[in-house]
């Protein structure tokens, strides 16, 4: 653990995180920085797995394997979301949230 | 001396985030989104996680950033602002972030945290003798599955962005 840190200042930090990138996700119009905002939550997650792995539970790795297959998860989503995008550009000729509802019916 | 470095780093993360957020120009937020990875990787590194550092660096400020930035070119927003969301519901959504802030900082404070010392030290060999385990406690299985779906994501990417000719609509 870090020296004279303790959890909770961790455990803000992430949660101060966790909280610009809901804001960030909830404000934004265009697709590409919503996906950077989803990106920010997920990095989120994996350090708390690390902080607690490491400040609770210090003998055991398991906090490691969840966040390694967190990072894994995201670049498949980042990667498979960004096709989509540029496929919908293709259609549209636009990445704007409100331009994309014809899903919606 | 540490702390003062996680401070810091810290004050990096959180700043470069709430730029990233916010910025009007897709490529800065994008830029400044890589400084708030960055510095959360040293993060990991003072937690003397070094392979989960090493993954950061290479997968996020590696990777997924470049991605980003080929996506930002391939749509052509380089030039050019990002819509401004109304004043309304900016302010909106920064209480309603606000106020799940304060509720989960009660939650967290309120909690008793047991702190254990640590007894021994892991090193990479660990987690991977960990990673492809088979007996108890391993995570072949898991491992296995997400290699599957990594595969299935890039061939899905491949074949979506690939795409049917389509004519643009005018």
């Amino acid at each position: 653990m870090i020296e004279n840190v303790s959890i909770y200042e961790l455990l803000t930090l992430t949660t101060i995180l966790f909280f610009i990138g809901l804001y960030g996700f909830l404000t934004r119009k265009n697709l590409i920085t919503m996906l950077m905002a989803i990106e920010l939550l997920l990095n989120t997650s994996v350090i708390n797995f690390v902080v607690i792995n490491k400040y609770l539970y210090p003998d055991v790795l398991q906090g490691v394997y969840f966040s390694i297959f967190i990072i894994a998860v995201a670049a498949a989503e980042t990667a498979l979301a960004i096709s989509i995008i540029i496929n919908l550009y293709r259609l549209k000729t636009s990445v704007d949230l409100s331009e994309t509802e014809t899903m919606k019916y | 001396m540490e702390q003062i470095i996680f401070y810091i780093f810290a004050i990096i993360i959180i700043v470069m985030a709430l730029a990233s957020v916010t910025s009007r120009m897709i490529l800065r937020a994008v830029i400044y989104l890589l400084l708030s990875l960055l510095a959360i990787s040293a993060i990991y590194f003072m937690l003397e996680y070094n392979f989960l550092g090493a993954v950061q660096l290479a997968v996020y400020a590696g990777g997924i950033i470049i991605l980003f930035i080929f996506a930002v070119f391939l749509v052509h927003q380089i030039d050019g602002k990002l819509e401004v969301p109304s004043i309304g519901r900016k302010i909106f959504m920064a209480a309603l972030s606000a106020v799940g802030l304060a509720i989960t900082l009660t939650t967290i404070y309120s909690h008793d945290f047991k702190v254990v010392e640590a007894t021994k030290a892991f090193d990479v060999k660990d987690i991977g003798r960990g990673l492809l385990g088979t007996g108890e406690g391993g995570f072949i299985l898991p491992f296995e599955v997400i290699s599957v779906l990594l595969l299935a994501a890039m061939i899905g990417a491949i074949i979506i962005a690939k795409g049917q000719k389509i004519e643009v609509k005018k």
